[in-house]
């Protein structure tokens, strides 16, 4: 039974537009299959490889620029962006991790995060490239109805599951946790750490680096502070996963739903939109500190905190 | 012929001088006790030997090819196998994905990790706790843990750091039992254990460390009558 | 070299160390929460963002000097933090979790939530305290009449300056010659074995986060009357204070001295002769470097001159 849930759910996403939504329902919606893609990717090499990722926000910028100045310098549609971006995020990827997979635990998050605010100082500074803190705008839109867009993301976050899913069942999913449980004990059993965690990173870049393409072509408009964000786009990226639930399949989906209904709840009340953060950081540290292992993981503890467990844990 | 070759390494941290000129050599099918007292540098000797640390002097060679100044998972390739003194489970993981995942190491499919896997656990005694996380494993079970994940990886040799150390009279006798089979498999074994009567009864050589420094080598006969090593090490194992 | 440059180079080499001297300050208290606890904040800026604010309001509801603020804020910075790492981050400490990196994330949601409450409180208005000496210097020309070349030593910059160095002195006798400061030492060194001497390592740790925040705070009220406030600025120098723990080396009070004079050196030099604009990607790659080639900081370099004799 469990084997179809996957396909169940891709089925019945598929359907859901042709209920009729709103266009804000779609934009939701959109919003929240691509966060789940993203958060999906950064799983993989955090959740599952133990590399904690503070600097997402750069693979995502890197393959939203991708899109961006291609369509800037060469006139062609941002849409090539998209697979083009699998090698520059690639390649990025690889140099990056060359220089941050070096370090462990703690600092490799640190120097994630520093790389991140490179990469946006860098764009704001590199004018002529990026267009600078004016950002790149994207004259033509492809379609009017979201409905298009929708079924890209989704197909972008369906191969990305299956990939995911493929992966960790494989000879390499196994080597990740390994690196992640034990680093020395990996290393010791003929693991070669330094390829598998580059091959994590590389991976889990592209992936987001897919999604930031999407997104500009779709939201029609990229600059450094909104690529490259590190609150709106690498810490809420953690967020999603450490909600939802860390090393699962479906927890990145379910912190995405959580976070963007619970984004756009905070938004639309009126005073209250300015303070999202807070809730957001309370969240954080409440899931922290009662449920580290998100919704998806810590299932059993949560039943037994809402009182629906059995009385014996 | 000479499986092992330990040529005058001397491994020094800061001004601090862990091991001194020290070489040995271990012969294929052998097994080889490293013994000494506490802080001799019989651990420090396995990183060497397994490419955790670098030697500051001094070269290893494994089947008379260099090995020291390579990495550990290259060395594992070559085919040495260790274990750790303080056990390093894949904690998260089940007895058998611990196992499956070192035994990935030689094939491609998970089917044939398993494969490897399931025997490997039916040789140690652990197929019946296959399915437990082995974070809940007592501390003997998961000693064996960490002697099926190096066997797994189907080395020449194993290097053993302290496998006996803490385990209760049922539970050495079963680990000289497995020590004994994989002997018979042709794989060579290195031990390090401070349990003399199961070394002196095990090795075909031993080989004694003190202060860092090669203290002697021979037969447990000749170890067990040199007056040096009595007075450094077995003296106080004797009382003990 | 023309005079011209020559007083350009040494202007910028004082201010240099100058912002040195107060970066060391920032770090001083990170790597001391470091190196004794091995906790990672991500909030340190926040803290001194919320010192900052409070020396603000002292000096605009009651006319308080800034200056005399250390000795306000200091202490709530450190009873606050005391609290954070009470009620937070011990509880976290203990949970059982997949991710290693849970504590780290934990101070991010501090963080978080300390900057946008001050948004939200205090509106993202950049701020300052205009105090009466803020454009006031000592000239080299007052003191050497017949001198070449002009340089100028900015007062609230200079005062900044030597209470950061009065500060730094006292942290380094009270770790040195007190009984809780060799406790702090000694936990951060060896926990168990610190436990074993009867040094109570639990109430050290919440100490050393209570220190640790007050350094923050004492720093960011040095910082306000030379720098302008909004709630944001605390990721700077959150920034600053890890570039200057990395650099100098976890727990090193020595260390994160001379970490700060470099840092503070290094960062004039590249607004001087590259560009305000490219500063923060200097920061970060000194920080990486220093990761990467140097783990063990300054006091790593200092240890093996020592070891060497």
């Amino acid at each position: 039974m469990k084997q179809y849930l996957p396909i169940t759910a891709l089925v019945l996403l598929a359907a859901l537009p042709l209920t009729g939504l709103s266009s804000y329902m779609m934009h939701i919606l959109i919003l929240v299959i691509m966060w789940s893609t993203i958060g999906m990717a950064w799983n993989l090499l955090g959740g599952y490889c133990g590399q904690v990722s503070f600097g997402h926000a750069a693979y995502f910028g890197v393959g939203a620029y991708t899109a961006g100045i291609l369509y800037t310098k060469s006139g062609l549609s941002p849409w090539w962006g998209v697979p083009l971006s699998v090698f520059v995020v690639a390649l990025f990827a690889f140099v990056l991790g060359f220089i941050v997979l070096r370090l462990r635990g703690p600092f490799f998050a640190l120097a994630t995060l520093a790389s991140g605010e490179v990469m946006r100082v860098t764009a704001e500074n590199w004018v002529d490239f990026t267009g600078g803190t004016l950002g790149i705008m994207i004259q033509e839109r492809t379609w009017v109805e979201k409905i298009w867009y929708f079924y890209i993301v989704l197909a972008i976050a369906a191969v990305t599951f299956f990939l995911v899913k493929k992966l960790i069942e494989s000879k390499l999913g196994y080597y990740f946790v390994a690196i992640r449980e034990d680093q020395d004990a990996a290393e010791s059993l003929g693991i070669n750490t330094t390829l598998y965690k580059t091959l994590a990173l590389c991976i889990s870049g592209v992936l987001t680096g897919i999604a930031g393409a999407f997104y500009t072509n779709y939201m029609g408009y990229i600059d450094p502070h909104v690529a490259f964000a590190l609150h709106d786009i690498s810490i809420i990226t953690i967020m999603i996963v450490m909600v939802g639930g860390v090393a699962t399949y479906w927890g990145p989906f379910v912190g995405a739903i959580i976070m963007v209904l619970l984004a756009e709840l905070i938004r639309s009340i009126p005073g209250l939109g300015v303070a999202y953060q807070t809730f957001f950081g309370i969240l954080l540290i409440i899931i922290i500190i009662f449920l580290p292992n998100g919704i998806v993981g810590d299932y059993r503890k949560l039943k037994g905190l809402v009182g629906m467990g059995r009385t014996l844990s | 012929m000479s499986l092992l070759d330990v040529k005058n390494v001397s491994v020094h941290f800061g001004g601090l001088a862990a091991i001194s000129n020290v070489s040995f050599e271990v012969r294929k099918g052998d097994i080889v006790g490293l013994i000494g007292p506490n802080g001799a540098g019989k651990t420090t000797m396995f990183n060497v030997i397994n490419g955790f640390y670098n030697p500051t002097e001094g070269k290893v060679f494994f089947k008379d090819r260099k090995i020291s100044g390579l990495k550990p998972h290259q060395i594992c390739q070559m085919g040495v196998a260790r274990t750790f003194q303080v056990v390093k489970p894949l904690q998260r993981m089940t007895v058998l994905d611990n196992v499956v995942a070192s035994a990935f190491l030689r094939v491609t499919t998970r089917a044939q990790a398993e494969e490897i896997a399931v025997e490997t656990t039916k040789f140690t005694g652990l197929h019946d706790d296959r399915d437990v996380i082995s974070k809940g494993l007592p501390l003997g079970k998961r000693k064996k843990l960490e002697i099926a994940r190096a066997l797994a990886t189907q080395p020449e040799m194993i290097l053993l750091d302290e496998s006996f150390a803490g385990l209760n009279p049922a539970e050495l006798d079963e680990s000289i039992e497995i020590i004994g089979k994989i002997k018979a498999r042709g794989i060579t074994i290195m031990i390090i254990e401070h349990h003399m009567k199961v070394i002196m009864a095990i090795s075909d050589r031993i080989v004694v460390l003190s202060y860092g420094e090669k203290l002697a080598e021979g037969t447990p006969k000749e170890i067990g009558s040199n007056p040096a090593v009595v007075e450094a090490y077995l003296g106080e194992a004797e009382g003990a | 070299m023309t005079s011209v440059q020559v007083e350009i180079f040494l202007q910028t080499l004082i201010a240099g160390l100058l912002l040195g001297g107060l970066y060391a300050l920032i770090g001083l208290g990170m790597t001391l929460i470091m190196g004794v606890m091995k906790i990672i904040n991500l909030a340190h800026g926040e803290l001194m963002m919320v010192a900052m604010y409070i020396a603000y309001w002292m000096f605009v509801l009651f006319r308080i000097d800034p200056y005399l603020s250390v000795l306000i804020a200091t202490p709530l910075l450190f009873f606050l933090g005391i609290g954070i790492q009470k009620y937070l981050i011990n509880p976290v400490l203990k949970a059982e979790s997949i991710l290693p990196e849970n504590q780290v994330i934990l101070t991010v949601g501090i963080g978080m939530v300390l900057a946008n409450l001050a948004t939200i409180f205090f509106k993202s208005d950049y701020r300052s305290t205009p105090v009466s000496y803020a454009t006031s210097a000592f000239y080299l020309s007052d003191f050497w009449k017949t001198s070449p070349i002009e340089l100028s030593l900015s007062i609230p910059w200079s005062v900044s300056f030597v209470i950061a160095v009065v500060i730094t002195i006292g942290l380094s006798l009270f770790l040195g010659r007190t009984d809780m400061g060799r406790s702090i030492r000694g936990t951060a060194q060896d926990p168990d074995a610190a436990l074993l001497m009867g040094v109570n390592v639990k109430r050290m740790r919440i100490v050393t986060f209570g220190i640790g925040s007050g350094l923050v705070g004492a720093a960011g009220c040095l910082f306000i009357p030379i720098y302008y406030l909004f709630p944001s600025l605390g990721g700077q120098f959150t920034l600053i204070a890890f570039v200057i723990t990395i650099l100098g080396g976890l727990g090193s009070t020595m260390g994160a001295i001379i970490g700060g004079l470099i840092l503070g050196v290094f960062e004039s030099m590249t607004a001087t002769y590259v560009g305000m604009g490219w500063a923060p990607v200097g920061r970060f790659v000194v920080f990486v470097a220093a990761l990467i080639f140097l783990p063990g900081g300054v006091a790593s370099l200092l240890k093996r001159k020592r070891l060497a004799r």
